[in-house]
């Protein structure tokens, strides 16, 4: 069964571009996410490495001037089709952004607001569902006396966390992480980091980050990309001691970014 | 209830698409709802140019260029013309800019500069609370207690001192009546003084500290630092916001309307009682019954629409191009 | 060296002078509007009583309040927000969601800049002609003046400042928290009304305190729409007394009793305004606390 999903790519992407007015962004990028592993992605600032990750689950396509090319297959379907409904890809595809942003709201209805759009529970349910999503999260023993206070009064690692929560709330497959920990502290960074290793074993991961330390610590395969382009990807652990391209290796012994 | 039912791959397919559909539809009437109250906004701008236009049309055919250049209202034998309202409207404004524009820039300068941190806040929140204060408070203050200190104190010095120069000298003869052209200009340009200030005060907070505290270094006196550096930096927000006061003082119906006198003499002194187009409409439209009379105010609303809309159109553009190089 | 000395003094004195004149502009700007405020105070106070608000506009020269202006004002200008205030939010709405590059955006952006300080007689002229009159000839005369169509008046001032405010204090929130919701799979009708409206609360209420404010002390557009009437009257389809028309009738006027609820209505307009645009403070400091 192990065996079986690591071999499985949950995402292939297959020769995807992206442009931005007349800007090109992406050049055609295959890259499969293998299921229930940790993919980070890593490259300079500008490398395109967000933007990557924001066509996966077609967050781009709230801005007119942007568009992508190419396939992206989940199960076989091209998430690109128009066809494809956002409301079906985005809960089955959950983001988590680089800041944290809770909405206005208490921490038991931040939660409770994506599922309410997707499914009807009864209260019973819904609180069963939220308290497994903060757990999800390791966030419910901090909250779960103050579950009907606003969101904005927790800790900027809390709020990460809660944003986590309220993503893997709806069950998607795929979690994509945009520099999850960017914002944050040192110790909110260690707790998120060990929350990401935890949370392969239900999800599958995508994490973009500019610390390559932490590429190296939680992934499991470490995509490159540089100027558009994916330069490079394989085992966490060969990419970072016996990378194949030369560019791979200037990055991660830090000639360059 | 879910929890039991079997799950059914297919069907909660079906449901979520179903519901992916009645979400694009739910956004599509969203927007259109929105874009249809944006429009409104176009509306009401259109509709006052439009209806003023269509409301004043009887006057414009009437009397066609000459509603612009007669000076001769004679509600009596049907004859109308704009030049006294235009000129009474154009010279309150501009001495109102006289007078607010340098104590704008005086009180912007001293609270941005001069003031102590602990006044600058107190005071920079009473000048914004008082640009909020109703116009007609304004007017009654000038009818009530301007209008008499002018009569008494002010008008017979003026003559005495201005009316006796040459050239300029006729501008400033005539009776004290405490009302007519300068004291409305008087009274508008208080009005509008905490409007252009706050302007101003908003527009020399952008300025880079790093700007100004180069010229310090160099030497420069407050003075210099605000004429040499703060004025040119900010000139083009700092003329919009004067323009958007100019706009204000035009469009200005109660301030002016208890102070001008409501004559339609034309006359060269600002001491002599007169009219703004904004006091006409004010005081003779609910009296006109004649077609022609009501057609001809109407029309008088339409010009002073037309003009302030240049006014502050400009105002915009000059404040937007200040804004686009702060963005930069 | 004595050169730049003399030079130097002359700067020394220019600067003096310059500050000197500020300081001086300062002191006389604001005494003038202390002045306005404290006649306000003084002459509004003397007359101030609570049969104001018990007893009706009187006829020349007889005593009175000023109930039925007060009630009129308070109804005319609750017709206005009703009226405005959504469509100044909905529009603020799409302004800041769908249209913060188009031209079309741009360009309502602009014209509402404008008409946020358009003269108000003329929207009233505008009221007049595109309301008052056709309601006049399609009722055959029994409908002409009316509290409705001042209100609406009053509405057209709302909306360019609700719409302003809403705005922008949308386009203050974070792009992420946008994006946040919608990779949710939430719709964007929700994302905006519940996620972004929401965050942005308080400055959308104080847009909405700030043009109650602005519309409390207006009079000129009210002059030809809602009238005015002497009588106590809650029928929005006849002619309709407020506050601001009641006090330049009253103060034209030659009697004293008159001019004394003028000036007794000035000082409850004012305060009004000031307490409005103190509370729109007090929000929108406060949320700033909160962040």
């Amino acid at each position: 069964m192990t065996n079986l999903q690591t071999h499985m790519p949950e995402i292939c992407a297959r020769n995807v571009g992206f442009q931005y007015k007349q800007h090109v962004a992406l050049k055609s990028i295959n890259l499969d996410i293998p299921a229930n592993k940790i993919t980070a992605i890593i490259g300079p600032s500008g490398c395109g490495k967000s933007t990557l990750l924001r066509i996966f689950n077609r967050i781009y396509a709230e801005y007119p001037n942007q568009k992508a090319t190419g396939e992206i297959l989940l199960d076989g379907e091209n998430i690109l089709d128009p066809k494809y409904s956002l409301s079906r890809l985005r809960s089955t595809v959950g983001m988590v952004f680089q800041k944290p942003v809770p909405f206005p709201m208490s921490i038991f209805d931040n939660v409770s607001y994506g599922i309410r759009h997707h499914e009807r529970l009864s209260r019973v349910e819904m609180r069963d569902r939220v308290e497994q999503a903060l757990r999800g999260a390791a966030l419910w023993d901090e909250v779960k006396d103050k579950l009907q206070q606003s969101a904005l009064g927790l800790s900027g690692g809390q709020q990460q966390r809660l944003c986590i929560a309220r993503t893997i709330a709806l069950r998607p497959r795929v979690l994509l992480l945009d520099e999850p920990t960017s914002a944050l502290d040192p110790i909110s960074t260690v707790k998120i980091e060990q929350l990401i290793t935890d949370l392969k074993e239900q999800f599958t991961v995508v994490i973009v980050t500019h610390n390559m330390q932490q590429a190296a610590r939680c992934s499991d395969i470490t995509a490159f990309m540089y100027l558009g382009e994916l330069i490079e990807v394989g085992s966490t652990d060969l990419i970072f001691t016996k990378p194949k391209e030369k560019q791979t290796e200037d990055y991660i012994t830090g000639r360059f970014g | 209830m879910s929890a039991t039912t079997p799950y059914n791959p297919a069907t909660a397919r079906d449901v979520r698409e179903q519901r992916a559909r009645r979400d694009t539809r739910h956004d599509r009437w969203f927007r259109l709802t929105l874009l249809t109250a944006a429009l409104l906004v176009l509306l009401v701008m259109l509709g006052a140019a439009f209806s003023t236009l269509w409301g004043g049309r009887l006057a414009f055919s009437t009397f066609g260029w000459s509603f612009l250049t007669s000076a001769e209202w004679d509600v009596v034998n049907g004859r109308f013309g704009a030049l006294v309202p235009i000129y009474g409207t154009l010279v309150t404004s501009l001495i109102a800019l006289v007078l607010a524009v340098p104590v704008s820039f005086g009180i912007a300068l001293f609270l941005s500069e001069i003031a102590p941190p602990w006044l600058r806040t107190p005071v920079a929140s009473a000048v914004e609370l008082l640009a909020g204060i109703p116009s007609i408070i304004y007017g009654m203050w000038g009818l009530f207690v301007f209008g008499p200190f002018m009569a008494q104190y002010l008008a017979p010095f003026i003559n005495d001192y201005l009316g006796s120069l040459p050239v300029i000298g006729g501008f400033f003869q005539g009776p004290a009546l405490g009302i007519g052209l300068l004291s409305a200009g008087i009274i508008l340009a208080i009005m509008i003084l905490p409007f252009i200030t706050s302007v101003m005060y908003e527009v020399f907070r952008t300025v880079p500290p790093a700007l100004k505290e180069s010229a310090y270094a160099l030497g420069s006196t407050t003075w210099e630092v605000c004429w040499d550096i703060v004025l040119p930096y900010t000139r083009s927000a700092v003329v919009g916001g004067i323009f958007l006061g100019l706009g204000r003082a035009l469009g200005e119906t109660m301030a002016v309307t208890f102070v001008l006198g409501n004559s339609h003499q034309l006359s060269m002194s600002l001491m002599m009682p007169s009219s703004s187009i904004a006091s006409v409409i004010a005081n003779e439209f609910n009296e006109a019954y004649t077609d022609l009379h009501r057609s001809s105010l109407i029309a008088l609303g339409f010009l002073l629409f037309v003009v302030t809309f240049i006014v502050l159109m400009l105002a915009r553009l000059m404040l937007a191009r200040m804004s686009r190089r702060a963005g930069n | 060296m004595n050169m730049s000395e003399r030079l130097y003094r002359t700067r020394k004195i220019k600067n003096m002078i310059a500050m000197t004149l500020s300081s001086v502009a300062a002191i006389i700007g604001l005494g003038w509007l202390v002045w306005i405020l404290a006649t306000t105070l003084i002459k509004g106070g003397s007359a101030l009583s609570l049969t104001l608000f018990t007893e009706m506009t009187p006829p020349p020269g007889a005593d009175g309040g000023l109930a039925n202006a007060l009630f009129g004002s308070v109804l005319i200008s609750l017709l206005a927000l009703a009226i405005g205030a959504p469509i100044g939010i909905l529009a603020g709405l799409w302004l800041a969601e769908f249209a913060r590059t188009s031209r079309l955006g741009t360009v309502i952006r602009f014209v509402n800049d404008i008409l946020l300080s358009a003269p108000s007689i003329v929207i009233g002229l505008f009221v007049y002609t595109a309301v008052v009159i056709p309601m006049n000839q399609f009722t055959n005369g029994s409908i002409s003046f009316s509290g409705f169509a001042g209100g609406l008046a009053l509405a057209m001032l709302v909306i360019p400042v609700v719409t302003r405010t809403t705005d922008e204090m949308l386009q203050l929130q974070p792009a992420s928290l946008r994006e946040a919701a919608l990779a949710l799979g939430i719709p964007h009708w929700k994302v905006t009304l519940q996620i972004l409206l929401r965050a942005a609360k308080a400055g959308v209420v104080t847009g909405v305190l700030l043009s109650m404010a602005r519309i409390t002390g207006e009079t000129a557009p009210l002059l030809f729409t809602a009238f005015g009437n002497q009588f106590w009257n809650a029928d929005l389809f006849k002619p309709m007394a407020s506050v601001p028309v009641t006090i330049f009738q009253f103060a034209m006027s030659p009697f004293e009793t008159w001019q004394a609820l003028a000036w007794a209505g000035a000082l409850l307009l004012t305060i009004f305004v000031l307490l409005l645009s103190l509370l729109s403070r007090f929000v929108f400091s406060r949320k700033r606390g909160a962040q």
